[in-house]
């Protein structure tokens, strides 16, 4: 963001933020319970209400009356007076709280925010503390030393959650520090503390807000707490007083525990939906945020342009019909993410065949829908995305009229996978013998031993130096070739009949590239497993494939043999897609090497 | 195992560094204590030539220096008021404190884990819940709920006690019917804080790459949810719970209040009416120490669950 358009933003940003604030009915009730609250409480300086300290012994737990409109408690003294007064104390005690907070807390966060340095260890290890003793421990200890006044354990209590306003204000300082517009005001000559005045409290002043709305409703908790406790001033009317004498009283008169319960539940409440409402509002709502990212990918580019040539091309298999020994035929395949009017389709009605022991390489830039085309045929599209049409048969099923259980369990001993990014595809917290071992003893029920013994020859296989070290060991102690190694392993370690790799390369060393596509190619020689081969890399096709599919926006462009289409591309879109790699790439003979590739086309080549 | 070595280390210099504050934060009430011993009409001087024989007249660093030396031994002093031991008077204590803290722990620990995963995995009505519980358990303290819970289940339905503690030596069954209560209001506070960091640690896990890997090597949706979501969400659940374990102590001072309860926070509170200097000192740090030995076994489960914690 650059340094104008953030100062131009920040008062469209304030009128939206509130617009937002006042459709939320959590927020507005909040403030209006909040507001009734304290204005409940200041009338009692004009009301014409009786003393709260008034004892009348012989007008002791009187119902309501319209003397008495909550009726007296056994002191005979006046409830509603008690609770209007009392609650003075306990929101003058909160506020007193707060101020002392934002006073210790807001000064210190700027500092620490702006200039760094020793004030962030400092800060740390109060913080350390904090967590050390429950605050009312604490104000307990306080209380010993310094009396029963509610005042100056409330300005300590405001001391201890000055860390909290602290630690918002010196994140958002530090967010905002390194900007453009705080470096171009530094250059324009502003003193740090103009600085700090103009660019900075403004960008502080949202989440200090959230924060103060959260120590309010710790302290009105904590407050009352310790007033219940009876460890406070007694003659100074309380919600927590009233509620421990009523307590006290609770199986003569369970009624009067109500009223100051309500008293503090309400407010505290109403300060907690008001602090989840601000933060809804000033920070964009943080729900929303936390509600699943779907991983959708751009909508398609060029559809319009893909969707005349669906048809046409150099189409090798015959489209309508899949051939009899066909292993996956997927026809008219459609994918599609969201509902209504956010429906946003990505694949367009792809078509591919792939005969048992044949190498598909699905190729296409990043958004073409290769991989969602993918995942389709594994059923492990991502959240939010399903298959919206056309068919995909596997082996003579037809996989997307299967439940989830039925093509789980093809997974793994018919269909495997082999992932782009080898380190996050391990799981960290798992050795990887135990990665290994678990499918196959799952799956294939093999005993602990003989799950064991076929993961080791597997790693062996797959061109780890030492497969038992290596099967000991959790990914974060592999490199990123071994890493894809072991996964190549896990996809193996089923004896599937349909391999499909997505990217399998792509995200290795350039010169680790070459000995995993050579071991891609070995065991597929070896095992006769079919594979298609997602990549945004001609090299790779070159080097693996029998057959190559171009995807471009969602749709098949061009389909046929891989010598036919890398030497004589009958869609101009295939050339210009060859012509753009041969451009950009290393110098270099195309059909020898397939590993130069790491540089050659930008993107990551997957909406994965 | 070096790990365990440098977390008990920095344990120990917070239960040090905790006391000495605390020790500055008190020390000022012991010149009250020679006034309290010899009561309100002794003159000035004999105030102080007390406090002198008593030590008080030192300055406050070597006072701690020789409380520290006497405490490492055992020695926290004996109380003004009814010149029990303290360190006897924490040791009754304790148990009650620690059952309940432990029960809660646990309650809200698998509490917290199930229903965050669940909420995680089906969202829905069981997020929407669980949001409405976070809200609740933000806001209301747990002396409300367990006032509310009191006059439920105590007063109008009679079912459980509302005060009182029997030992489990004397009988296990009084000792839960006694602790049901204190225990559900605790839990209920703490139980959401932790379900959500849960709920939000498995959502990202479950956008993990490895995750969609594990899938299509044909495992059942269940093993990877509760094996490899779970392990991997535990080590923001168990921060999440060690977090909590503060509160619920502090939530346990009043609720032992409440339910008559003779633990640690009663003595406390006790101790701090009366300025009762060396049992609220010595109460203070037997809490250091309980929180202290929560995160320890926490940083443990997680160094056990978590391999990056543990190898590097």
């Amino acid at each position: 963001m650059s340094g104008s358009s953030a100062l131009i933003q920040l008062p469209r940003r304030r009128e939206s933020a509130w617009s937002r604030f006042v459709r939320n009915p959590l927020g507005v009730v909040a403030v209006i319970i909040l507001a009734g609250v304290i204005l409940a409480c200041a009338s009692a300086l004009v009301l014409p209400l009786p003393d709260p300290n008034l004892i009348d012994v012989r007008n002791a737990m009187q119902p309501p009356s319209a003397e008495h409109l909550l009726g007296t408690d056994a002191s005979g003294r006046d409830v509603l007076s008690r609770l209007l007064w009392g609650g003075q104390i306990n929101l003058l005690g909160a506020a007193l709280a707060m101020a002392v907070a934002l006073v210790v807390g807001l000064p210190t966060g700027l500092l620490a925010g702006y200039y760094r340095g020793w004030f962030d260890g400092a800060a740390n290890w109060v913080n350390n503390l904090n967590m050390a003793l429950p605050g009312i421990v604490v104000l307990l200890a306080v209380r010993a030393v310094a009396g029963p006044s509610i005042w100056i354990s409330m300005a300590v209590f405001g001391v201890m959650l000055a860390p909290g306003i602290f630690r918002v204000t010196r994140a958002a300082v530090l967010s905002v520090r390194s900007e453009l517009y705080v470096d171009a005001a530094k250059v324009a000559g502003l003193s740090d503390a103009r600085i700090i005045g103009k660019h900075i409290l403004v960008v502080v002043r949202a989440p200090v807000i959230i924060q103060l709305a959260r120590v309010a409703s710790i302290a009105i908790a904590i407050q009352a707490g310790l007033e219940f406790l009876g460890i406070t001033d007694s003659t100074v009317p309380s919600w927590g007083s009233m509620l421990n004498e009523a307590f006290r009283r609770i199986y003569s008169s369970p009624l009067l525990v109500l009223w100051p319960s309500l008293a503090i539940g309400l407010t505290s409440l109403a300060l907690v939906l008001l602090a989840n409402a601000l933060r809804d509002a000033l920070e964009g709502g943080s729900l929303a945020v936390a509600s699943p990212r779907s991983q959708r990918p751009s909508a398609p580019s060029a559809r319009a342009a893909g969707m005349s040539g669906t048809e046409s091309g150099t189409t090798s298999g015959a489209e309508p019909a899949p051939a009899a020994d066909t292993l996956l035929a997927v026809r008219d395949l459609e994918v599609a993410y969201g509902e209504g009017a956010g429906r946003t389709t990505v694949v367009h009605g792809v078509s591919l065949d792939i005969r048992p022991g044949e190498v598909l390489g699905l190729v296409g830039e990043s958004g073409s829908g290769k991989s969602q085309t993918a995942f389709s045929i594994l059923g492990l599209l991502p959240d939010g995305g399903r298959v919206s049409g056309g068919s995909i048969r596997f082996a003579d099923r037809e996989l997307t009229e299967m439940t989830p259980q039925q093509r789980r369990r093809l997974l793994g001993t018919e269909i495997a996978y082999v992932p782009q990014e080898p380190m996050s595809n391990l799981d960290p917290s798992f050795t990887i013998g135990q990665q290994l071992t678990v499918p196959l003893r799952a799956r294939r029920g093999l005993s602990r031993q003989a799950a064991r013994e076929r993961v080791l020859a597997l790693l062996a296989r797959v061109g780890i130096p030492d497969p038992e070290k290596t099967f000991r060991s959790y990914p974060h102690q592999v490199s990123g070739g071994m890493a894809q190694r072991v996964l190549i392993a896990g996809a193996v370690a089923g004896e599937p009949r349909l391999l499909i790799a997505d990217e399998p390369t792509t995200a290795l060393d350039v010169t680790v590239q070459a000995e995993v596509l050579g071991l891609l190619r070995d065991l597929q020689r070896e095992t006769g497993v079919a594979v298609l081969l997602v990549t945004h890399n001609f090299g790779v096709v070159a080097d693996l494939c029998d057959r190559v599919a171009v995807m471009r926006g969602g749709v098949i462009v061009e389909t046929g043999i891989t010598d036919q289409v890398l030497t004589a591309p009958s869609e101009p879109y295939t050339r210009e897609l060859l012509d753009s790699m041969l451009e950009d790439g290393p110098v270099r003979e195309f059909h020898a090497s397939a590993t130069g590739r790491a540089g050659a086309t930008n993107g990551d080549g997957g909406a994965s | 195992m070096p790990f365990l070595v440098k977390r008990v280390v920095s344990a120990a210099a917070l239960v040090l560094v905790t006391s000495l504050l605390m020790y500055l934060l008190l020390s000022p009430a012991f010149g009250n204590i020679a006034r309290n011993v010899l009561g309100e009409n002794a003159t000035d001087d004999q105030v102080a030539e007390l406090a002198a024989e008593l030590g008080y007249d030192r300055p406050v660093f070597v006072q701690f220096a020789d409380w520290l030396g006497s405490a490492l031994t055992g020695d926290l002093g004996r109380s003004l008021f009814t010149s029990q031991s303290v360190w006897d008077a924490l040791m009754s204590r304790m148990p009650v404190t620690v059952s309940l803290v432990v029960l809660v722990t646990l309650a809200s620990g698998l509490i917290g884990f199930a229903m965050g995963l669940l909420a995680a995995v089906r969202r829905g009505w069981v997020d929407r819940l669980m949001q409405v519980l976070a809200t609740l358990g933000d806001a209301l303290p747990a002396f409300l709920i367990a006032i509310f819970l009191v006059t439920v289940f105590s007063i109008h339905l009679g079912w459980l006690p509302a005060t009182g503690y029997t030992p489990p030596s004397v009988s296990v069954a009084d000792w839960a019917r006694g602790l049901l209560l204190p225990v559900t209001a605790l839990t209920i506070v703490a139980v959401a804080g932790i379900a959500q960091q849960v709920r939000s640690a498995a959502l990202g896990v479950l956008r993990q790459d490895f995750v969609r890997t594990l899938r299509s090597r044909g495992l059942s949706e269940r093993r990877v949810i509760l094996v490899n979501v779970l392990r991997n969400s535990s080590t923001t659940g168990l921060t999440a719970l060690a977090v909590q374990v503060v509160g619920i102590l502090g939530g346990a001072v009043v609720i032992e209040q409440i339910f008559a309860l003779p633990g640690l926070g009663s003595l406390v509170i006790a101790g701090a009416a009366r300025s009762d200097v060396p049992i609220v000192l010595g109460a203070v740090i037997a809490y250091v120490v309980i929180v202290v030995i929560v995160n320890l076994l926490v940083d443990l489960a997680v160094a056990w669950l978590n391999p990056k914690v543990r190898v590097s």
